[in-house]
């Protein structure tokens, strides 16, 4: 169930580079965004649903992902999102922004 | 279906499929099936608010990519100063036209008159003519017998002098029936309205409402007004009311000081015609239908009262036959004839819109191909045909949406300034023009409308384009097509250009010449006093006795050449006309007139002093008096139409419309009565000592300057009467009104000239500038090869100057076709006059060469090598 220690509030707009970044490994469908983003920062990071799917909508119509049907592992119908080259491009935009931001409040907070 | 809606609509399952997968993974993790469904659902939270939030990340994202396209595109107008100015100001122009035209259309055709229930009041018309005017037992018959109107209202318009503290002042009139404001269902703003009950006969109601605006200037808002004596032409009446601010009457441009009872006529008129049968004086007749009646049964209605009329008064009455017109501009000739000319004007106002359009997209089409390597840029690198598009739009919205704005902004300006413009001092005239919601709405539509319609036309490049050939082979030309759309809208263009430059240069010279044009009377050197003695309370015989002193006085000023009195000169405003009959006719009614003549009550020493030339016989002497027998001076015009000959005519006898036997004693030139553009009228002259008035018109011959005799005239006529209203100005000036419509016409036809002007160099510009951007590499490629400097600029120019050749030969063969229908406002208006001629092709040279000297200079700086390299 809940463990309330470890989580930390998602920073405003960082949702959409982290959305990105897990669709770089494949397209994926809602759910498994969302597991994928907690799974990799160790439970850190939780999405919160009600801004998982504006998001999703967000990218879709920016045009930097993409939305195509498949069959997930189950044998269900899904609809998976995938990264197209303008969202690939955005990434690369977007991490290096990201870098610039960390360092510079790393600075702020701790310095030298 | 959009993706967009497709996405949100699959929505729901996207939830679902999300909230069973979080149940499964919480029933691995071990939970029950219902707390792994439930835990799910808590997790996910409020379903309907995610679905909202999606749904908003849509609108929201299209708003930034708005802004981003707008301050884009603004980036790139400023980069391009003179397209932008161009383009902006053609198009604040073209809408400000249309804006302009259609608030005057929405004002004069769409809401005329601020009454109440307006849209079921009438006003009656008789006969062929379509006369308003009415006789008063003639109106009280109609309005007693008809079953179809809920009251019918009579009413005239006069000038009267009103007098409240001492100094009378002319004040403008509507003489009103009783039932005149109960008709109208208008309430007062202060005190009561007289009604019909107040009507027990001639003179029985000295009772005046007054305007609101009237109490408001003269009588400084004061309400203890309501009670108080004011003299009306020396007669004491009671202030009983001031009528609502926004009630002018029901004429659309006149608006009336005061209303007075028109059973005070004699009063107010100074004659008593309340009583005559024949005299049509009672100007219009209004009246709300009934709810239940058609405008064809009121029309039956009235013609059986008009034919019992016309069977029981056959001498006074004839064509007593009726049409129901709208009230607002008081004739529906009128109305009809202003309809025609604001459709004309909306009509020539869109054209002059789309014709904006087509140059603005000739324009943008060859920006768009300046720019066909940066798009295919853009779209090389992956950015979609859809949002390369709608860049373009926006960028043409954008310009329409500023030009709206502009050219709204100066519509809404003019609009103002129009209203508060009293075009004839003398009268009460406005003009209220205002832009309403229903303006703003159209200049809106056509903002949007013209920035979509000029920047679709280089769509097709756009989505046709392969980004891969431009970019390897640059920009290539479609090809001369032999004659485009485009080409033959420009050719309308500068036909349409053309035509108006024509219309305007003949409309300028006529008003030219009217200044110095021959209309039967010599208005240089000649000042005009206008009093009306009736209104400073002069009666009967006393009315001649101050003429007499008036004359005498003013004729012994130093440098004064001659003085002479007329009831009203010529082209002053309307004329008075009266039928005249063959010595034969016995039967004296109107259709058995010879002719409708102008006429003019005259002192003997009027015609030297008006400098009418008198061809033959004898002027008047002041021995042609009540005593003398009765005499007349005719002009040519009355000699051949009652005589049949102009030779024979001194000496012969006529019959007046009261039957009186009068003999022609002379014959003068003749003139312009009624209007400078009007055929030759009859008109007689009459001796005033025989046909009394109270109007009195005083034309003063000198060689004196004319503000410094006006001075003379007031201390001369003040010393004799302080009381006595007057006006003085030089003959020049009080034609204005007889210049008006002409200068109307020229000021109109000038500005709207100028308009298609800067349309067709827009226009020419564009064409050669796109045929440009499309032949750079084949012109590039001729300079390389030697070609000279007139090679170059022949193939680059000689398409849009032969379309300017071609349009400007057919723009001046309407021109001289349309001068007929300008002959009817404009003197003497005739195109064949080499000074035109001249005009209008030089006119639409200067167009050519400066429609072309951006593009000839850009085509002589094309640098071939440069243009190879690029290649």
């Amino acid at each position: 169930m809940r463990e309330p220690k470890r989580h930390v509030e998602l920073l405003q707009g960082t949702l959409d580079l982290l959305i990105l970044r897990t669709l770089l490994l494949g397209p994926a469908h809602g759910h498994a965004v969302a597991k994928a983003i907690q799974c990799n920062s160790d439970d850190v990071l939780r999405v919160e649903e009600g801004s998982l799917y504006p998001a999703l909508h967000r990218l879709i119509k920016r045009g930097w992902i993409s939305v195509g049907h498949g069959t997930s592992e189950n044998n269900r119908r899904a609809k998976f999102y995938a990264l197209t080259a303008k969202g690939r491009r955005q990434l690369v935009v977007e991490t290096s922004k990201w870098d610039t931001l960390a360092a510079a409040i790393a600075r702020i907070l701790r310095p030298a | 279906m959009t993706p967009r809606q497709r996405l949100l609509d699959d929505l729901d399952e996207d939830i679902r499929d999300h909230i069973t997968r979080e149940t499964e993974d919480n029933i691995a993790r071990g939970m029950s099936p219902e707390d792994a469904r439930s835990a799910a659902l808590r997790a996910f939270g409020n379903v309907l608010r995610v679905k909202e939030d999606t749904r908003a990340v849509w609108i929201s994202v299209w708003l930034e990519q708005l802004g981003q396209d707008v301050r884009l595109a603004l980036r790139l107008l400023r980069k391009t100063p003179g397209f932008t100015i161009a383009a902006v100001m053609t198009l604040a122009l073209a809408i400000g036209a249309n804006a302009l035209v259609f608030a005057i259309f929405n004002v004069f055709v769409v809401h005329p008159l601020d009454l109440p229930q307006a849209q079921s009041l009438y006003t009656l018309e008789r006969g062929k003519d379509k006369s308003t005017s009415q006789s008063y037992p003639d109106y009280l018959d109609l309005r007693d017998r008809n079953r179809s109107f809920d009251g019918l209202a009579a009413f005239s318009v006069t000038a009267v002098g009103l007098d409240a503290a001492g100094q009378p002042a002319r004040a403008w009139a509507d003489v009103v029936s009783g039932n005149y404001f109960d008709v109208l269902e208008i309430r007062p703003f202060l005190g009561r309205f007289f009604h019909a009950s107040d009507e027990r006969g001639p003179n029985s109601s000295p009772y005046i409402v007054l305007s609101y605006a009237y109490w408001h200037t003269r009588f400084d808002d004061d309400r203890g007004v309501v009670g108080r004596t004011v003299q009306v032409n020396k007669h004491p009446f009671t202030v009983v009311g001031v009528a609502p601010p926004g009630f002018n009457g029901t004429l659309m441009f006149f608006h009336p000081d005061c209303f007075l009872p028109i059973v005070n006529e004699a009063q107010v008129d100074g004659e008593n015609n309340l009583n005559a049968r024949s005299n049509h004086w009672i100007t219009w007749v209004v009246g709300h239908l009934k709810p239940d009646v058609t405008s064809s049964q009121a029309v039956a209605d009235l013609n059986a009262i008009g034919a019992d009329l016309e069977k029981r008064f056959p001498k006074d009455d004839g064509q007593m036959t009726f049409t129901l017109a709208r009230p607002a501009l008081g004739l529906s000739k009128i109305s009809q004839a202003v309809q025609a000319f604001l459709g004309g004007l909306m009509l020539l106002a869109a054209l002059i819109l789309v014709a904006a359009c087509a140059n603005l997209g000739s324009l943008f089409a060859a920006r768009a191909a300046f720019r066909s390597r940066e798009m295919a840029m853009r779209l090389a690198l992956g950015a979609g045909r859809m949002r390369v598009l709608r860049q373009l739009l926006t960028e043409s919205v954008v310009i329409a949406l500023i030009g709206g704005a502009i050219g709204l902004w100066g519509s809404v300006e003019l609009l103002r300034w129009l209203s508060t413009w009293r075009p004839f001092p003398a009268v009460p005239v406005q003009v209220p023009l205002k832009a309403d919601a229903n303006v703003y709405l159209m200049a809106l539509l056509l903002s949007v409308g013209s920035g979509v319609l000029f920047g679709a036309v280089p769509v097709k490049h756009v989505l046709r384009a392969d980004p891969y050939e431009i970019l390897k082979r640059g920009p290539r030309g479609t090809g001369e097509r032999r004659l485009t759309f485009r080409d033959l809208l420009l050719v309308v263009q500068i036909a349409i250009c053309a035509l108006l430059v024509t219309s305007s240069l003949v409309a300028v010279r006529g008003l030219m010449r009217s200044l110095h044009g021959d209309f039967g009377f010599e208005p240089q050197h000649a000042v005009l006093v206008e009093t009306d003695l009736h209104m400073a309370g002069y009666r009967g015989e006393a009315v001649a006795a101050m003429q007499k002193r008036m004359i005498d006085a003013i004729a012994a000023l130093p440098g004064v050449a001659a003085v002479g009195l007329a009831d009203a000169p010529p082209l002053s405003g309307p004329t008075g006309a009266s039928a005249v009959f063959t010595e034969q006719t016995t039967d004296l009614r109107p259709a058995n007139a010879v002719a409708e003549v102008v006429t003019f009550k005259v002192t003997p020493e009027y015609l030297r002093a008006a400098g009418t030339a008198l061809l033959s016989g004898r002027t008047f002497s002041w021995h042609d008096d009540s005593n003398a027998p009765r005499v007349a001076v005719v002009n040519r015009e009355f000699a051949r139409k009652v005589f049949g000959s102009a030779a024979d005519a001194i000496g012969r006898w006529y019959k007046a419309s009261d039957g009186a036997r009068t003999q022609v004693v002379g014959m003068t030139e003749d003139g312009k009565y009624g209007t400078l553009t009007e055929n030759p009228q009859p008109a007689m002259f009459l001796p005033i000592a025989q046909s009394p008035s109270a109007q009195t018109y005083l034309v003063v011959r000198s060689d004196r300057e004319p503000g410094q005799l006006a001075s003379a005239l007031r201390s001369t006529l003040s010393e004799l009467d302080r009381g006595l209203p007057s006006s003085i100005q030089t003959w020049s000036d009080a034609m204005g009104a007889a210049r008006f419509a002409a200068r109307m016409a020229t000021i109109a036809l000038g500005v709207l000239g100028v308009m298609a002007a800067m349309l067709a160099i827009t226009g020419i510009f564009g064409t050669a500038a796109y045929s440009l951007s499309q032949r750079r590499r084949d012109l590039g490629i001729r300079m390389a090869l030697g070609a000279q400097r007139q090679d170059v600029l022949q193939a680059a120019l000689s398409r849009p100057l032969t379309l300017l050749a071609f349009g400007s030969g057919a723009g001046l063969l309407l021109g001289l076709l349309a001068t007929r229908v300008l002959a009817v406002i404009v003197y003497q208006a005739t195109p064949r006059d080499p000074l035109v001629m001249a005009g209008v092709v030089l006119a639409m040279c200067a167009l050519g060469v400066l429609a072309t000297w951006i593009p000839a200079q850009r085509a002589l700086a094309i640098d071939p090598t440069s243009l190879m390299r690029d290649a």
